[in-house]
């Protein structure tokens, strides 16, 4: 009566971890490659397309390759080099580099909200399927306010906040329309993860008298945790969007979305600085995509391959 | 009223259960059901799906409320039985959580009964050791092949030494070979364990292999049409051999058969 032997546990475990390695590596190669091929795209164009833009199919389509419209690669790269203003010894890319992390900071603060809120929302849900009933569709119409309208709103409501000691900060309102846009995702994917244990494992937890906080603890909280990670990197795109639209519609200044909006209105006599700032906005874009993955990484090593809903 | 040491595993004294009572999709799963379960003695439930054995299963766990009547284990109330930890469960499907290793698996309801940690161990080793999986403490459930799954549930079903065991047809997913062997050791464990079982079973050799007494019930609205005694004293892969094996799986399907035709889909030979 000899245990019969694992199926091949150990050997599939290291050719997944190679496997994993040759696809991280393969996605870093196909990352730059695309990045090569985005800008070699953008110059060809600048050679061949016509300098006032062209017509196709008899509407005016096709945009003007000419230097002020499309500023050569080379030229927005070396703007970061650039004085700010004349004179300063504060550079374009010491500029760009502490907005990317300032609006990188205030989305961090607004996925953090976003994500408390959104998960204990669908923990309220998933316990009183009367309030999933009530809640729900109120949620999915809390999406479709413009966040143009709510920025002035939030603003207005936080600068009459005093609570003790504390004073509202400019950046909280940019941080809450970030949460307001991270928070659904989250809701919806945690209701659906907390959901997911088949009835089996409820029933197992029933015989042993286990009270709903245990097995929120024990059972369906772990069971959610492959769907929260696709809701997680959903969010923290929101919170990133969410952060720079915020920053633009409350005129808030220090962050990366300003930086485009003021870059912008010297476009005319420096086409190629504001592209400095939509550069900065891009890393800060994707530094938030690396947090979550390596988040993701984190949490699953100790979970099937390939488990991730 | 005797004490809980004497009273019977279980008694189910005319309960009932009706689904979606007083509207339209009303189901009588179970018509009033009286059935008693001695202490260390094993029971299988058969008959053809829809019969309500897994439902009258349910209601000795108190996983649902009978309509009608009411369920005794071990003496006290099944509601209050369930609170006290009288009984552990076993079902189709492993149900082993992957997130944690085989041996916490085992360790969760030790958890939730407030075991400290160095007694939880201790006690997965040794339920690990009874289902001879000793090796495999660490490693996770998706690990396993399916018997060996099974085995970490009963394991898991018996770590807190529950002294009634529930087993909702626990072999039915795993492949023949597999099958028979589970029922070998399940005999053993038992065994060493003296535990009574309520074992839910679609096979006519599993339940006779394994039971003191065979409960066959019929559908529409579920009933039990027969109990059968089962006299082949110590199990063993000979037993199964045995013209009294073959004569008591005949009594079976017999009464199975006694059914009409149409109850008796879904009830395999195997």
């Amino acid at each position: 009566m000899s245990p019969r032997a694992p199926d091949v546990g150990n050997l599939s475990d290291t050719r997944a971890r190679d496997n994993r390695m040759r696809d991280a590596a393969r996605r870093t190669l196909m990352f730059v490659a695309a990045l090569a091929l985005a800008a070699a795209a953008w110059e060809i164009y600048k050679t061949v397309g016509p300098d006032n833009g062209g017509d196709l199919l008899g509407m005016h389509v096709l945009p003007k390759a000419e230097n002020r419209a499309m500023p050569h690669i080379w030229e927005m790269l070396s703007r970061f080099r650039h004085a700010e203003v004349r004179g300063s010894h504060r550079t374009i890319f010491d500029s760009v580099a502490s907005g990317a992390w300032y609006s990188f900071r205030i989305a961090l603060a607004g996925l953090a909200l976003g994500t408390a809120i959104g998960f204990g929302l669908a923990v309220f849900m998933a316990r009183f399927r009367i309030v999933e009933r009530g809640l729900l569709p109120w949620l999915v119409v809390s999406q479709t306010v413009p966040l143009i309208a709510l920025a002035p709103l939030v603003e207005s409501w936080g600068g009459r906040l005093r609570i003790g000691a504390f004073t509202w900060q400019p950046w909280m309102s940019a941080a809450i329309i970030a949460a307001f846009l991270a928070f659904f995702p989250m809701a919806v994917g945690a209701l659906r993860g907390l959901s997911s244990p088949p009835a089996a494992s409820v029933e197992l937890m029933a015989s042993y008298a286990a009270p709903w906080r245990s097995s929120l603890w024990k059972l369906r909280i772990p069971a959610a945790v492959p769907f929260l990670l696709p809701a997680f990197r959903l969010a923290a795109n929101a919170a990133v969007v969410g952060t720079v639209v915020a920053e633009i519609s409350t005129g808030l200044r220090g962050g990366i979305g300003r930086l485009v909006l003021e870059y912008m209105r010297e476009a005319t006599g420096d086409p190629a600085k504001v592209y400095t700032a939509v550069l900065g906005a891009s890393v800060m874009g994707l530094a938030m995509a690396a947090l979550v993955a390596s988040t993701e990484k984190l949490v699953m090593r100790n979970r099937r391959a390939g488990a991730v809903a | 009223m005797s004490t809980a040491n004497d009273s019977p595993a279980v008694e189910v004294l005319g309960a009932a259960m009706t689904f979606n009572r007083g509207r339209a999709n009303e189901v009588v799963a179970l018509d009033p059901i009286e059935l008693t379960v001695n202490a260390g003695e094993l029971v299988a439930l058969i008959g053809p799906s829809g019969c309500g054995k897994s439902t009258l299963l349910r209601l000795i766990a108190n996983l649902i409320e009978p309509t009608a009547g009411n369920v005794r284990v071990n003496g006290k109330p099944a509601s209050q039985a369930r609170l006290d930890g009288d009984y552990g469960m076993a079902f189709q499907q492993a149900g082993l959580f992957e997130w944690r290793t085989v041996s916490r698996n085992i360790e969760l309801p030790l958890e939730l009964k407030g075991w400290d940690r160095t007694r939880r161990r201790e006690r997965a080793r040794e339920m690990l050791d009874l289902v001879q999986l000793a090796e495999f403490a660490d490693h996770r459930p998706w690990e396993l092949s399916g018997g060996m799954q099974q085995r970490v549930a009963i394991a898991r079903a018996l770590s807190f030494a529950p002294k009634l065991l529930l087993m909702d047809e626990p072999f039915g997913a795993l492949d023949e070979m597999t099958r028979e062997h589970m029922q070998g050791e399940l005999g053993q464990i038992r065994a060493k364990t003296a535990s009574s079982i309520v074992f839910v079973t679609h096979s006519i050799p599993e339940a006779v292999f394994l039971a003191n007494r065979v409960v066959v019930m019929s559908a529409r609205p579920g009933r039990i049409a027969a109990i059968i005694d089962i006299t082949l004293g110590e199990r063993d892969e000979l037993t199964r051999e045995d013209p009294k094996f073959f004569t008591h799986v005949t009594q079976v399907r017999e009464a199975l058969r006694g059914l009409p035709a149409s109850h008796g889909a879904g009830v395999d030979d195997r």
